[in-house]
């Protein structure tokens, strides 16, 4: 069943005496209950963006995100419709994301009043994450970088999401505890029966936790499939060169491949397909018209 | 001066022998051993708070205040940690350099990149006006960026991120060292840039016979790149060896615990 439904999605960012920038600029994708869905892209190309949208964080300037049958209006000043707490977000810095005045236990507190379960303590939330429970009566600065971040997770488990978003949830954090934190979201997430959206540059990561992953390109879904397929096939020439790009700790001293040239400035998208100037398979049609979204948007692969 | 050109091997240019730092009742580093030798990348790996960056940092004598150091660095015949800081200065910059790990905050906003790439070069080999910039613009074309005689007259918030850090790169080069201390250099960027960053030093490592030291946390890059790698925890290096060895058949549980941290395919 699917749980949200991102359909053409279009943001733009204003900024007064400038021209609007168009952070995504149709963008579709969909999460199912329990399925763990991996976004992925270069910095800049909208990936937040989108996941703010999906919370209503940010105003959507056109196209639909429909979340278990509603639509998601933007967040306001007033209670929120309570349907929409449903989607919880975990941030990506858990420095800036926590209340640095109050104790994390109340924090977390929050999140079960939401839900309205009286029986979960905040304590029993910190266990989940892998914390001992006595630590709830504590303040964020007593806790590292790691630890702050599960107990970000912690406070958005609490409200019992359908769906929950991580916006670059382990960027922040040092390697060792990089995988660790992805994977007991994951593990958290599916155990309750939620969609977990998951936002992340680090491709290696993606590729650990996600069912699904999609590739995103300027403000574009340029690839979407399941985790292992694209990993060993992937299609579209941005992806390709996106997994080139990544160095494997093999001890073998092979240089990752490079992509030339720079993203293209959002405000000033290219032409036509908008991975073209970059890209090393780029025919005429490519620089005239845009390929129709699908699974592999690129005229490559025309739709059958 | 303390002569101690003895303990220099042929094939190293730099050497660090019992390192340690303190501040405060703080140990830092508790006896780092570490050699450095032209055309090789040495990579320094761990956590962080395992030291790594201080490592990097005291080579140089850029120590936050009240740190107290012990051990040597040993540099053409010289102990840098005993010089005076005059003679320092003549080293810094100019024999060993560095690559920071945020180009954004490692650059001047106010100044343009000519002016950043020349200031150093007039100072320590004495150039002139017109002979620097020259200079400055040929250090462009060498790491990569494009239209070098247009781009020496512009302002870092010009450049995207990846170009930054090889405007860094061409920073650290200008007076040719001999050494170069790298920390971190990738971290801040994404994976494709990082690639052409990664390529970018190797080769200049390769070309100039450069003695590199990249500090990184991401034993991917640290496989790229690095000749040999030794892997640091609480201030001491706990292994050591070339990198095939060390990344394929740990010695030292850590250095495995690090490598099965990595995200892998499951079994």
């Amino acid at each position: 069943m699917t749980l949200l439904t991102v359909d053409d999605l279009v943001v733009d960012h204003r900024t007064p005496g400038r021209p609007a920038v168009r952070a995504v600029a149709g963008a579709s994708l969909s999460v199912a209950a329990g399925e763990v869905v991996g976004l992925v892209g270069e910095s800049g190309c909208g990936k937040s963006t989108l996941a703010r949208a999906v919370c209503g964080l940010v105003p959507a300037g056109g196209g639909t995100i429909a979340f278990e049958g509603g639509r998601v209006t933007r967040l306001g000043l007033r209670r929120r419709d309570r349907a929409l707490t449903k989607i919880q977000m975990v941030f990506q810095d858990p420095y800036a994301s926590l209340n640095p005045r109050r104790r994390v236990g109340a924090q977390i507190a929050d999140g079960l009043e939401v839900a309205g379960d009286r029986e979960t303590t905040p304590g029993g939330m910190l266990e989940r994450v892998g914390l001992p429970g006595r630590m709830a009566g504590r303040y964020p600065h007593e806790f590292s970088g790691g630890q702050r971040q599960r107990i970000a997770i912690a406070r958005a488990l609490a409200a019992r999401p359908s769906l929950l978003i991580g916006d670059e949830p382990i960027s922040a954090l040092d390697a060792s505890a990089q995988a660790q934190v992805a994977t007991l979201m994951r593990d958290l997430a599916v155990e309750s029966g939620a969609g977990l959206l998951f936002i992340s540059h680090d491709l290696s990561v993606v590729r650990l936790i996600a069912d699904r992953i999609a590739v995103m390109y300027l403000g574009k879904i340029v690839e979407t499939g399941p985790t292992a397929e694209v990993w060993a096939n992937p299609r579209h020439p941005y992806t390709q060169a996106l997994l080139r790009a990544v160095p494997e700790a093999d001890g073998l001293g092979r240089l990752p491949q490079e992509l030339a040239g720079d993203v293209p400035d959002p405000a000033d998208p290219p032409p036509g397909c908008r991975f073209h100037p970059r890209c090393p398979a780029a025919m005429d049609v490519c620089a005239e018209r845009e390929p129709a979204p699908g699974p592999v948007s690129c005229w490559l692969y025309p739709p059958a | 001066m303390t002569d101690v050109t003895d303990v220099t091997r042929a094939d190293e240019v730099l050497r660090v022998e019992g390192l340690t730092v303190s501040i405060g009742p703080h140990e830092i580093l508790r006896g780092v051993d570490l050699a450095l030798a032209p055309g090789r990348v040495h990579g320094l790996a761990g956590e962080s708070g395992s030291g790594k960056t201080m490592t990097g940092l005291a080579t140089l004598g850029l120590l936050p205040h009240g740190a107290r150091t012990g051990g040597r660095v040993v540099f053409g015949g010289r102990d840098l940690l005993a010089l005076p800081q005059r003679q320092l200065n003549a080293v810094r910059g100019r024999e060993i350099a560095m690559v920071f790990q945020d180009p954004a905050t490692s650059l001047h906003p106010m100044l343009t990149i000519g002016r950043q790439l020349t200031e150093h070069m007039r100072h320590h080999l004495k150039l002139g006006r017109a002979e620097a910039r020259a200079r400055a613009v040929e250090l462009l074309g060498q790491v990569r960026i494009p239209g070098p005689a247009a781009a020496v007259d512009r302002y870092p918030h010009q450049f995207s991120g990846g170009m930054r850090q090889r405007v860094a790169i061409a920073v650290a080069l200008a007076c040719g060292p001999k050494v170069l201390i790298a920390d971190e250099p990738t971290t801040a960027l994404d994976v494709t840039v990082q690639a052409g960053v990664l390529r970018l030093l190797r080769g200049l490592c390769d070309d100039l016979g450069l003695a590199v030291l990249l500090v990184t946390h991401d034993l991917g890059v640290m496989s790229a790149v690095a000749d040999d790698v030794s892997v640091m925890k609480d201030g001491l290096v706990v292994e050591t060896g070339p990198r095939g060895r060390v990344l394929r058949e740990p010695d030292h549980p850590y250095t495995r615990a690090l490598l099965d941290a990595l995200p892998r395919e499951k079994p």
